[in-house]
């Protein structure tokens, strides 16, 4: 089926154009046909779904069968103690692990810039690279191992040096700490691959010049090298900002337990929660959207603010 | 565009006093930073050979003792985990193959800018990377469609990944001239032929980028099979790995007739031996295929 119509790279305007332009790409729109099937019904569909966070969805009943309820889904949720609650245990794990993961990529960028044993180099990034790889449900496992009082290795460790800990992963007040440092050790290495690449684009001989000036590494490094990482800074930022109310819900739900509860109940693991376990549907499907819109909300407003300050926008 | 590019070793024009301290710290911190990293993972690997009563007290931290193989015995004899490690072969395999086969076309498509439509595709592609419809309305599609704790629910309503698609068509826009194409058109080469005959063979890099993220990502992949999978014959090695390391499940199970002192004292050899056994395969790929993602991330910084 390899096209046999008029072939040629000449544009021809207009409707006929076009339709001469389907007709010549058609094995083109079939290769890509499955693609856009499988994202309508399994992407697009439940974004029509999310319908359901206004109605007292019943699944026997149907989408448009359901009751029609307006915002009381959206009330139901605010007016409970869960509100505040989720929201404020998201925003300080979320914003604690961005306070941390974000300038450390860019603090191994920056030292790898400046290692020339390049031996030493490739094996600092080949290590910080490693973590990365461990899956989330065996971190959570090592975390808990590590943690547990009075025979882990953390506390085992610390009270060498008669440091006592209580049981960390059972206390509220820890599970912040726990979860962004833990997300610092699997996951900074790996982020900084997209600092050591823009980095390497610099040209030596700015560093040659700054050099002969007199420059010495430390003010090479800022001068040079931070300034021209800020556009990939930014960027990262922005996106990053726009999921600044998701926190990753399989970490967070594998390190809960009834202890650390207060802290570490998120949006997410109430969401499933609400939704999977008491078969809330609709008050689930509530939380995700007003989620949801908050989030792209943020992504917006930084973008914009962004935008202002310097002149680099995601859009 | 790899991240190491060798600078050419300057001239020593002078190293001065100051440099000499920035290069002690240096390295110093970045050897410092590569302990952190390393020594939990040693530490995992000696505590799932050590006695476990000596990991218990806290005697264990650079060599083993009492080297023991019993937690991998005991291991090898669990048949759930090795169902799990199946089940997540099978999902790896037929999950990157639907991947390649559903994203790379696209990408190619979004990648022409002769193909009509490419504008409106693009944004059908790109939109619910910021919008998406959350889990229950999800759950429920999928339900609906019948897919709930089948094969099929962990491989493909969920292959299509906007960000794979993006890259790979960044890959295309930069690596394939157009200039290919219009020579192979006036050579009478169609489109689907041209796709298979040089698109493809030229564009192995990216084939094995999304491969390998697609792999990595089933291999590790827990929330699609919580969510979908029920049943116990269908379940991955990650979901087998939280029921034992998070939930405590088999412990009790796997240790029937045992006291329960010896069960609990084997906790540590089984846990710290599934740990080995279940990460094992990635991280001892891992190094020889490091510099394929290396090259992805970099293909997806550059935006196009």
């Amino acid at each position: 089926m390899t096209g046999t119509g008029v072939k040629g790279t000449r544009r021809t305007g207009g409707l006929n154009g076009r339709l001469l332009g389907l007709y010549r790409n058609r094995a083109l729109y079939l290769l890509i046909l499955p693609a856009i099937i499988l994202f309508f019904l399994f992407t697009y569909i439940p974004m029509y779904g999310m319908v359901i966070a206004f109605t007292d969805f019943k699944p026997a009943l149907g989408i448009l069968g359901s009751k029609w309820v307006g915002l009381q889904n959206f009330r139901q949720y605010f007016a409970s103690y869960m509100f505040t609650n989720t929201i404020r245990n998201t925003l300080v794990i979320s914003l604690y692990t961005i306070a941390i993961t974000f300038p450390l990529p860019i603090v191994i960028a920056l030292m790898c810039n400046q290692m020339y044993a390049q031996r030493f180099k490739k094996t600092f990034q080949v290590t910080t690279y490693l973590p990365h790889f461990i899956s989330t449900v065996v971190m959570c496992g090592m975390i808990i191992l590590f943690l547990s009082p009075s025979v882990g290795m953390i506390p085992k460790m610390l009270s060498a040096f008669g440091v006592k800990i209580p049981n960390l992963i059972g206390t509220p007040k820890a599970f912040s700490s726990i979860y962004a440092w833990s997300e610092a050790w699997q996951h900074v290495g790996w982020d900084s691959i997209m600092y050591i690449a823009a980095l390497s684009s610099i040209s030596p001989e700015l560093y040659e010049a700054a050099t002969v000036d007199g420059a010495n590494k430390w003010q090479r490094m800022l001068r040079i090298d931070i300034p021209l990482l800020l556009p990939t800074a930014t960027i990262l930022f922005i996106l990053r900002s726009g999921s600044v109310m998701s926190v990753g819900f399989e970490k967070v739900y594998l390190l809960q337990n009834s202890l650390n509860m207060s802290a570490s109940e998120t949006i997410s693991t109430y969401v499933y929660k609400m939704g999977l376990i008491s078969n809330q549907y609709s008050l689930s499907a509530a939380i995700s959207l007003f989620n949801n819109v908050i989030n792209f909300a943020l992504l917006v407003v930084v973008n914009f603010i962004s935008g202002k300050l310097g002149d680099t926008t995601v859009f | 565009m790899t991240a190491n590019v060798h600078f050419p070793r300057r001239r020593r024009i002078l190293k001065t006093r100051g440099d000499r301290v920035f290069d002690v710290l240096l390295y110093g911190i970045a050897g410092l930073m590569m302990l952190i990293t390393l020594y939990p993972i040693y530490f995992v690997i000696i505590a799932s050979i050590s006695d476990p009563a000596q990991v218990a007290a806290g005697n264990i931290f650079m060599v083993p003792i009492g080297v023991t193989l019993k937690g991998y015995r005991m291991l090898f004899g669990y048949s759930q985990l090795w169902v799990g490690y199946r089940n997540t072969i099978l999902y790896v395999l037929v999950g990157t193959a639907i991947c390649l086969a559903v994203n790379i076309p696209v990408a190619y498509v979004l990648s022409r800018r002769d193909v009509v439509g490419h504008k409106l595709l693009t944004a059908y592609f790109v939109i619910p990377m910021f919008f998406s419809g959350g889990l229950i309305p999800t759950y429920l599609v999928v339900k609906q469609f019948g897919l709930l704790d089948r094969f099929l629910v962990m491989v493909l309503p969920f292959s299509v990944v906007t960000y794979f698609i993006i890259v790979a068509r960044t890959f295309f826009k930069t690596s394939l001239p157009a200039e290919l194409w219009e020579s192979a058109q006036i050579d009478g080469c169609g489109n689907l032929r041209y796709f298979f005959s040089f698109v493809i063979p030229l564009s192995k890099a990216i084939f094995a980028v999304i491969a390998l993220w697609s792999a990595v990502g089933q291999w590790n992949a827990y929330f699609n099979a919580l969510i979908y999978i029920h049943s116990e014959e269908l379940r991955p090695l990650q979901l087998v790995l939280r029921n034992i390391l998070i939930s405590n499940q088999m412990i009790s199970n796997m240790t029937v007739g045992t006291a329960a002192a010896e069960a609990q004292r084997n906790t540590f050899l089984i846990k710290y031996g599934i740990i080995v056994l279940s990460s094992a395969p990635i991280m001892c790929l891992y190094p020889f295929v490091q510099k394929y993602f290396n090259q992805g991330v970099m293909i997806g910084a550059i935006k196009g």
